[in-house]
């Protein structure tokens, strides 16, 4: 048959070739995957992008089937969530997934964003992926936010209040648009109603959306090192970097043992601790919202709680969102508050290894500091650590530039 | 046509035509979308005045009631209660109720209220809309002659909703519009026709 076919020249090479005649799909599987070369020497903070795909894909495939018994109306959201909890067979299963799901997201894109700051990925030429990948950050903490809402518990109910009433403090325009946010006078079944939009349909787009830009970004550029080297400056005869390995199989490999980790600490919280002590499923949201009474003690959820300790430690209304704002958007400029000329840790000098530790030690308290009550001596620490937080951002220009580095080798290196 | 016919000004003129063009429609189609997002028909429907009956109130209690999905206190102070509102002017941030938004123009006195003895206020604290607490309890020893105390951010408020000064709650406490129908029966929402 195929010599027959050969004589009255029909189309050679299979379905692949079909396909690629039509569609760049082996073109775009080497430019991503088994033709892209990312340095050999990664360590364990590289494996937190794949890992946030994985969080991703949980998100959606369980969030689509918590859709199908969810009823977003303040009538009835909170016994539905009750009915997927006690009915749906499964349906507690899909759920704790769902809400475990939203705090690995950020503890994962958390250690994700670290990585970047241990190790200068955010530093040129890859300024435009750390902006794109803050971009993808403000979006999840939307996207969570909105989600927090749906459950219709106290917390949901009285975070949102809080929330959505800081944008009440803009001068002029804030009171419209608060009542633009909420589409009623308070927060009501409307409320409910335009949040489930977001957080099912445009919020998650969008989060795609960027993501994919994220990556092209990436591999455009190519992936950073814990050297912070170019390790396209040094290519062999055949124009592979010298340093690099293939993604598939080489990353693909050590990514999956990864995933299995990850899949073994998430399960474990699912089975054995899905509200986790009252950090992942806040128990004053295991009672239908009430209108009339805010929960005695109201806190965000753990994710959303340094930024909300800046806000709290602000005696004034406006300077209090401002600063609230300024927190979260501040990492967005440190391509351009980094001055240090190493990208790696491992070169740079003892002043910003202790920057570092400092913030680190400040993002924390300041995280634990936002869960405590309104009480005078947790509010004035809040005020110290956030003047530290602003510190290690505003101050970084000046001790950048000062701190001595050392001299970045040729080629990667191994550490034990 | 050849690079030297090109009328270079005339192609500028469209593109610029064009574009402008493009984003003042692009304008006028997100007003709907826009607008979708304000209060409905219903919503505002929903928004109507409540009666609040009042003929069974003791001095010294608290009803809470709601109008527009909002909490109101509705509270019969006491002849105490009202004696103390002159003594803390300087603790307070605005004792005079200067700022406009905050109450109708016939709650601008030293009780903030239509009647002395009927204080009716939003329960929403001024700073990010929790419900604040009663705490009327008087306690020489702390300053504290009674009051409202937000558990979300600690803002303080004295028993005519008057913000005390070094809380976050930049304002005082909203009185919504009412009036007095009767003796006995408050409307909030609407107070035309009464003052």
């Amino acid at each position: 048959m195929a010599r027959i076919e050969a004589e009255v020249g029909k189309p050679q090479g299979g379905l692949m070739k079909w396909i690629d005649d039509r569609f760049p799909f082996t073109a775009t599987m080497k430019y991503h995957v088994t033709e892209y070369y990312a340095s050999k020497n990664f360590n364990f903070w590289y494996v937190f992008g794949v890992l946030a795909f994985v969080v991703l894909f949980i998100q959606l495939f369980t969030g689509i089937f918590l859709t199908m018994n969810y009823k977003p109306a303040a009538a009835d959201a909170f016994a539905s969530v009750e009915y997927i909890m006690r009915d749906v067979e499964w349906g507690w299963l899909l759920r704790y997934m769902h809400s475990t799901g939203a705090s690995f997201f950020f503890i994962v894109v958390y250690l994700h964003m670290f990585r970047a700051m241990l190790y200068g990925s955010y530093k040129k030429p890859r300024e435009l992926i750390w902006i794109i990948g803050m971009l993808i950050f403000l979006v999840l903490m939307a996207e969570a936010f909105a989600g927090y809402l749906l459950p219709w518990g106290q917390m949901s109910y009285w975070g949102a209040q809080v929330i959505i009433s800081l944008f009440g403090a803009i001068p002029w325009v804030g009171d419209a648009l608060v009542e633009i946010i909420r589409g009623d006078y308070s927060i009501s079944d409307i409320t409910l109603n335009r949040f489930f939009a977001l957080h099912v349909i445009a919020l998650p787009l969008a989060l795609i959306g960027l993501i994919f830009v994220h990556i092209v970004a990436l591999h455009e550029v190519g992936s950073n090192n814990p050297d912070g080297i170019e390790i396209k400056k040094n290519k062999g005869a055949d124009g592979v970097p010298l340093d690099g390995i293939a993604f598939h199989p080489y990353h693909t490999s050590k990514d999956l043992v990864a995933i299995i980790v990850f899949l073994m600490i998430f399960s474990s919280v699912v089975f054995f601790a899905p509200d986790m002590g009252g950090y992942f499923l806040e128990h004053a949201n295991f009672e239908p919202a009430n209108l009339t009474a805010t929960p005695e003690h109201i806190a965000p959820v753990w994710y959303f709680t340094p930024f909300y300790a800046i806000l709290r430690a602000v005696p004034d209304k406006l300077w209090g969102f401002i600063l609230f704002g300024l927190s979260v958007l501040l990492p967005l400029f440190l391509p351009w508050l980094d001055r240090s000329r190493v990208k790696s840790i491992r070169y740079r000098g003892w002043i910003y290894k202790s920057a570092l530790s400092i913030f680190v030690v400040t993002f924390f308290s300041l995280g634990m500091l936002g869960m405590m009550p309104a009480e005078p001596i947790y509010v004035l620490a809040a005020r110290v650590f956030s003047v530290i937080y602003f510190a290690f951002f505003l101050l970084m220009p000046y001790y950048t530039t000062i701190d001595k580095t050392k001299p970045v080798p040729e080629r990667v290196v191994y550490h034990a | 046509m050849t690079e030297d016919d090109l009328d270079r000004n005339r192609r500028h003129f469209l593109t610029v035509a064009t574009a402008v063009t493009g984003v003042v429609g692009a304008g006028f189609v997100a007003v709907p979308f826009i607008s979708s997002l304000k209060p409905s028909a219903r919503a505002q429907a929903l928004g109507a005045p409540v009666e609040v009956p009042i003929g069974s109130m003791q001095p010294g209690e608290m009803l809470r009631v709601l109008w527009r999905g909002k909490l109101v206190f509705v509270l019969r102070r006491t002849d105490a209660m009202l004696s103390r509102l002159t003594e803390n002017a300087d603790q307070l941030r605005d004792p005079d109720s200067a700022e406009v938004d905050q109450q109708p123009d016939y709650a601008v006195n030293d009780t903030r209220s239509v009647r002395p003895e009927y204080l009716v206020v939003e329960g929403s604290c001024t700073h990010l809309g929790c419900a604040p607490l009663e705490d009327f309890e008087v306690r020489p020893a702390e300053g504290w002659g009674g009051g409202f105390f937000c558990p979300c951010h600690g803002s303080k408020f004295d028993l005519a909703g008057r913000v005390f000064k070094g809380v976050p709650a930049p304002t005082n406490l909203r009185v919504p519009p009412h009036r007095f129908v009767r003796d006995d029966l408050i409307l909030i929402g609407q107070d035309s026709g009464a003052a």
